[in-house]
C-alpha cells in the first residue's frame, strides 16, 4: 500500500510544478496549505468569537450601562448604547458555537491533523487531496453562513450554544429562533459534512500511508491523538447531524419529535408526543465526545512539544496512549451527566455519575506523566514550551472541579451555574487554546518557514496566562454562590448583588487578556513575511516533518520518503553524541531500541 | 467616530509592539537571534514560572477570604442540603490538596529544570511502578467519592410516598412561576395545556370536570411548612425552564410535554434563616451595595434603591428567552400553623373560575 502511494506521489510531485494561483493558493489539495487555511479561518472565526465574549463580559459587568462599543458594534440591538437581552444571549450562543465547533475543532484539529499527519507519518499527501479540499470548502463556506447568519433581521440563534427544543424551535418563543436559527443550522449540517469528511480522511491516511518502519507505536503522540479524536468524530457528529435534521422537521414540516403539549402566545400548537429530552440525550451523544474531540488533539501537540523542549522522551508513553484510547471510549458513555436534572430518570443519572467520575482515572495519569516528562530535563523554555507548560496548569485546575460537576448529587446545586462555566473554560477553552498556541509556536517554522518572535510570544503567554485565572478562577465561587449563568442581568434582584464587584473584576482581566491577543495577530501576520528565517529543524527535534526542505514542496520530500528505525522520543538518549536522535536514523550496532 | 478612536487606539497598539519588537532585536543584536530560546530566556521563565505558581496561590487564598463565605456550603434550608454540603467540602478540600501540589510539582520542576546548556537530560522514559501508583490512588479516591456521592443523590431523589407528602405543582411559562397546591384531598387535578382557557381564567388548563381539580389553588408565591416533605411536580407551559432553589440544594428542569419531580423537606423558616449569622452578613453587605449604588441614582436624580430583606427565591435555571434573567418567584417557609391559615386565604380552583 505504501509503495504504491509512493510511486504515484512521485508522479504528481513531476506534474504539479506549473500551478497558478487558484490551484496553489485557493482549491489547494496540499495538505499543508490546506493546514494553512484552515488556520486562518479558524484564526479569524476565532477573533469573532472572543470579540463577542468581551461584549457580553462587558455587559455583566456593567449592566444595563450605554456604551460606545455596543453602540458601534451593534447597531440596532443597542439603542442608545445599552445592550439589548435578545442580543445578549445571541452573542453567548454564537460565541460558544464559534469557539466550541469553528475555532477549536475545525482551527485546531484541522490545522494540525492535515499538517502533522502526512509529515509526522511519512506520506506524501492525504489519502484523499480532493476529499480534503472539500472538508476545507464546506467548513469555509459553513463559517460564512454562520457569520451572515449575524446579520438575520430577527437576530442570530439565541437560544444557547445547545440549542434546546423548544427554545430553539419555535420563532415566537425567542427572536433568534426564526431566520437566523434556521441558518444556524444549516451552517452546523454542512460544518458536520466538513468534519466528517476530514475524519475518514485521517483515519485512512493513518493507517495505509505510514512510511517503511512506521508501526503504530513508534507514531508520535500526536498523531495517535489525531487519529483518536478522528474517530471519535466519525462516531458521535452524524447523531448531532441527526438531532439538527430532525429539529429542521419540527420547526419546518410541522413533526414532533421533540415537542410536545405546548401554549405560547396566547394559542395552543399542534405538537403531541415529542419529547425535548430526547434533543438533549441526541445533543450531548455529540456534544461531550465533542469536548474530547476538542482537547484530545490539544493534548498530542503537548505532548510532543513538552518532550522535545525537555530534551526527554515522553514518560510513560504506552500508559498515554492506553489514556487516550480510555479517555475516548470514556467519552461516548458519559453524555447523560449534563442532565442530571433534566427530568430523566434518577436511576439513570447514577450511571453516568460513576461512569463519567472513571475518566478522572486516564486523566490524572496523563498529568502526572507529564510533569514527570519535565523533570529531571534540560527545559529549552520556548513560548510553545510555555504554553505546554500552561495547558497542563489549567487541565488540572478545570479537570479537578470536575468530580464536582460529574457527581450527580453535587451537580443538582451547581448545574448551570458560573461554576459550570469556569469549569469548561479552564478545561477545554484555555486549555484547548493552549494547547493551539503551543502547536502555532512550534510548527509555524513549518508551516511559514520563518520563526515566530519569541520575545512577543512571551509577553503573549505570561499576560495570557495571568488573565485566564484571573478571569475563570473567581468564576467558581460567584458559581458557588448561586449565581445562574446566561442572565443578562443579575442586578434585577437583590440576591446576587453582593458577587457584582467579581463581576466586574473578571471583565477587567477579560478585557486585558483579550486585547493582548493582539500581539499574537500582530506577531503571527507580520512573521509571514517579515520573521527570522528558520532552519530547517530549530527545535532540534526527531519527527519526521523536520527531514522535509523548509521550502514547501508537493509530496514533502525531494527525494525517497524516509525510513523509521525507532520511536520518535529518542532525546538525550545515552550512548549518542547530540541530544537528540531523529526516526530516521538507523539503530547503532548493538543499540536497542528501547522497549517502551 | 467611536470606530474611528477604537481604530486609532488598535493603530497605536500596533506601533507600541513594533517598536517593542525593535527594541527587542537592537538588544540581542550582538548574537545571532535565531527566536530560539537561550540560557537567558530558560532562566527568567524559569523564575516567571515560580512567580506564577505564587500567583496561583494567591488569587485562590484571596478569592477563599474574600467570597469564600459560599452561600452553598453551609446553612442550608432543606434536610438533605447538609448530606450535599459535607459532600461538596470533602470534594473541595480533595480538589484543594491535589491542585496545591500537582501545580507546585509542576512549576517547580519547570523552575529547577530551566535549559542550559551542556546540561543532560535524564533518559527516563518508563516506570511502571509510578504509573501504578498514580493510577490506584485516584481510583480509590474516586471509589470513595463515587460510593459517597450515588448514596447522596439516591437518597434525595428517591421520594417516599409513605411519608405522606405535600404535593405541590412547579408551573413553568415566560416568564413567570405559579404554584399549584392540591388542596384537601392532597391529589392534583388532571391537567393540560390544551384546555386552557384565558376568558376562564383556568390559566393552567385544569381539567374542570375533574373533582380533584376542584379544591385545587393556584398562587404565585411559593408557601411551604417546616419540617413537611414536600413533593414538586413541575410543568412547563412553553419551553425548557428549570427550577432552581439554591438555599434547598434542589433543582429539577420543567419541560413541556411532561411531568418531572423533586422532593425535599424544608428545615428553616424564612424567620430563622433571616436569624442566621450568614445570611445577617450577607444581608448587611448587599446593603452596603445598594446604599452606594443609590447615592448615585439620587445623583442622577432616579429613586434609590429599596433595602433589601432576605427571602429564599426559586428562579429559572434553564435559558428560556429575553427575560430569562428576571424570573423568579418568592419562597416563604413557616411554621405549619401560619402555613395552613395562608392556604385557607385562597381561592379554590373551583371559585377562581370566570363564568
Amino acid at each position: 500500500m505504501s509503495a504504491h502511494a509512493d510511486t504515484h506521489a512521485h508522479d504528481d510531485h513531476g506534474h504539479h510544478h506549473k500551478e497558478t494561483f487558484v490551484t496553489k493558493y485557493i482549491f489547494s489539495m496540499d495538505h499543508k496549505m490546506i493546514a494553512k487555511q484552515y488556520l486562518v479561518t479558524g484564526t479569524i472565526m476565532g477573533v469573532i468569537g472572543v470579540m463577542m465574549s468581551l461584549l457580553f463580559r462587558m455587559q455583566i459587568a456593567w449592566p444595563e450601562q450605554p456604551n460606545v462599543l455596543f453602540e458601534a458594534l451593534l447597531g440596532k440591538w443597542a439603542p442608545d448604547g445599552v445592550m439589548d437581552a435578545d442580543i445578549y444571549l445571541a452573542l453567548v450562543t454564537i460565541h460558544g458555537t464559534i469557539m466550541v465547533f469553528f475555532v477549536l475543532t475545525a482551527g485546531l484539529s484541522g490545522t494540525f491533523s492535515n499538517l502533522l499527519i502526512p509529515l509526522q507519518i511519512g506520506a506524501r499527501d492525504m489519502a484523499s487531496g480532493f476529499l480534503n479540499m472539500v472538508s476545507y470548502w464546506l467548513f469555509f463556506v459553513s463559517s460564512i453562513i454562520m457569520v451572515i447568519s449575524l446579520f438575520v433581521e430577527a437576530g442570530p440563534a439565541a437560544a444557547g450554544w445547545t440549542i434546546y427544543p423548544p427554545l430553539s424551535a419555535l420563532p415566537m418563543a425567542q427572536g433568534g429562533s426564526g431566520a437566523g436559527m434556521t441558518l444556524w443550522l444549516v451552517s452546523m449540517a454542512i460544518f458536520i459534512a466538513s468534519s466528517l469528511l476530514g475524519s475518514l480522511n485521517y483515519v485512512v491516511t493513518v493507517l495505509n500511508l505510514r512510511t517503511k518502519g512506521m508501526s503504530m507505536t513508534r507514531l508520535p503522540l500526536t498523531i495517535w491523538a489525531f487519529f483518536v479524536t478522528a474517530i471519535i468524530g466519525i462516531i458521535s457528529f452524524p447523531v448531532l447531524l441527526s438531532a439538527a435534521l430532525l429539529l429542521i422537521m419540527d420547526r419546518s414540516f410541522g413533526t414532533s419529535f421533540f415537542l410536545s403539549d405546548i401554549f405560547i402566545q396566547g394559542e395552543v400548537l399542534h405538537y403531541q408526543g415529542g419529547s425535548p429530552v430526547l434533543f438533549e440525550h441526541l445533543f450531548w451523544f455529540l456534544g461531550h465526545p465533542e469536548v474530547y474531540i476538542v482537547i484530545l488533539p490539544a493534548m498530542g501537540l503537548v505532548s510532543e512539544i513538552m518532550a522535545t523542549n525537555s530534551r526527554k522522551p515522553i514518560f510513560g508513553y504506552r500508559a498515554m496512549i492506553a489514556s487516550i484510547l480510555a479517555i475516548a471510549f470514556l467519552s461516548t458513555i458519559v453524555w447523560g451527566h449534563h442532565m442530571f436534572v433534566s427530568g430523566m430518570n434518577p436511576f439513570l443519572g447514577s450511571v453516568f455519575t460513576f461512569t463519567t467520575l472513571l475518566i478522572a482515572i486516564p486523566s490524572a495519569v496523563k498529568a502526572f506523566n507529564w510533569i514527570t516528562t519535565i523533570w529531571k530535563g534540560n527545559l529549552q523554555m520556548n513560548p510553545a514550551m510555555l504554553f505546554s507548560i500552561g495547558f497542563v496548569s489549567t487541565f488540572i485546575t478545570g479537570g479537578l472541579t470536575g468530580i464536582i460537576l460529574g457527581d450527580s448529587a453535587l451537580d443538582i446545586n451547581v448545574h448551570d451555574t458560573y461554576f459550570v462555566v469556569a469549569h469548561f473554560h479552564l478545561v477545554m477553552g484555555i486549555s484547548a487554546l493552549y494547547g493551539m498556541f503551543a502547536g502555532i509556536y512550534h510548527w509555524y517554522p513549518k508551516m511559514y518557514g520563518r520563526m515566530l518572535n519569541k520575545n512577543l510570544g512571551y509577553i503573549h503567554f505570561w499576560i495570557t496566562a495571568v488573565c485566564a485565572y484571573g478571569v475563570f478562577f473567581p468564576m467558581h465561587f460567584i458559581g458557588m454562590a448561586g449565581l445562574p449563568r446566561r442572565y443578562y442581568t443579575n442586578s434585577n434582584f437583590p440576591l446576587f448583588d453582593d458577587v457584582s464587584n467579581v463581576n466586574v473584576i473578571i471583565t477587567i482581566f477579560a478585557l486585558i487578556g483579550g486585547v493582548v491577543q493582539i500581539v499574537y495577530l500582530y506577531n503571527f501576520f507580520s512573521s509571514m513575511y517579515y520573521g527570522k528565517k528558520a532552519t530547517q529543524n530549530p527545535w532540534r527535534a526527531t519527527t519526521l516533518e523536520w527531514t522535509t526542505p523548509v521550502e514547501h514542496i508537493h509530496g514533502n520530500w525531494p527525494g525517497e520518503i524516509p525510513h523509521v528505525y525507532r520511536w520518535s522520543y529518542d532525546y538525550s538518549k545515552p550512548g549518542h553524541d547530540v541530544d537528540f536522535v531523529p526516526q530516521n536514523v538507523p539503530l547503532k550496532d548493538g543499540e536497542e531500541e528501547l522497549q517502551h | 467616530m467611536t470606530a474611528l478612536l477604537t481604530i486609532i487606539v488598535l493603530v497605536f497598539i500596533l506601533i507600541a509592539i513594533w517598536q517593542m519588537v525593535k527594541i527587542f532585536d537592537l538588544a540581542q543584536a550582538k548574537n545571532e537571534n535565531t527566536q530560539v530560546a537561550t540560557d537567558k530566556d530558560n532562566t527568567l521563565n524559569g523564575y516567571l514560572m515560580m512567580g506564577f505558581l505564587g500567583f496561583i496561590y494567591l488569587i485562590t487564598i484571596i478569592s477563599c477570604v474574600k467570597w469564600g463565605d459560599l452561600p452553598l456550603l453551609s446553612n442550608s434550608a432543606s434536610e438533605h442540603g447538609p448530606t450535599i454540603d459535607n459532600l461538596m467540602v470533602i470534594s473541595l478540600v480533595i480538589i484543594f490538596f491535589v491542585q496545591t501540589i500537582t501545580q507546585f510539582l509542576l512549576h517547580y520542576f519547570a523552575f529547577k529544570y530551566k535549559g542550559e546548556k551542556g546540561k543532560q537530560a535524564l533518559f527516563f522514559a518508563d516506570n511502571n511502578k509510578l504509573e501504578a501508583i498514580w493510577t490506584i490512588i485516584p481510583v480509590i479516591v474516586l471509589a470513595g467519592l463515587i460510593i459517597y456521592g450515588l448514596n447522596t443523590w439516591i437518597n434525595i431523589m428517591g421520594v417516599d410516598e409513605s411519608d405522606d407528602p405535600i404535593v405541590v405543582e412547579l408551573y413553568a411559562q415566560q416568564f413567570n412561576w405559579k404554584a399549584r397546591y392540591a388542596g384537601a384531598d392532597n391529589t392534583l387535578g388532571k391537567a393540560n395545556v390544551r384546555l386552557i382557557d384565558l376568558d376562564r381564567a383556568n390559566i393552567l388548563g385544569l381539567d374542570e370536570a375533574d373533582p380533584n381539580a376542584q379544591d385545587d389553588i393556584i398562587t404565585t408565591e411559593l408557601h411551604l411548612p417546616k419540617g413537611r416533605p414536600v413533593l414538586f411536580k413541575m410543568r412547563s407551559q412553553d419551553v425548557l425552564h428549570s427550577a432552581y432553589m439554591p438555599h434547598f440544594r434542589a433543582q429539577m428542569n420543567c419541560v413541556p410535554g411532561m411531568i418531572t419531580q423533586f422532593g425535599f423537606t424544608p428545615s428553616k423558616t424564612t424567620e430563622e434563616m433571616r436569624a442566621t449569622l450568614e445570611i445577617q452578613d450577607k444581608v448587611k453587605n448587599i446593603n452596603e451595595i445598594r446604599v452606594e449604588k443609590s447615592k448615585k441614582l439620587v445623583a442622577k436624580g432616579e429613586d434609590p434603591l429599596e433595602r433589601y430583606e432576605f427571602d429564599y427565591l426559586l428562579i429559572c435555571n434553564k435559558i428560556c428567552g429575553k427575560s430569562h434573567y428576571n424570573m423568579q418567584m418568592k419562597i416563604v417557609v413557616e411554621t405549619e400553623e401560619e402555613f395552613n391559615a395562608w392556604l385557607k386565604e385562597q381561592k379554590e380552583f373551583k371559585n377562581s373560575l370566570i363564568n
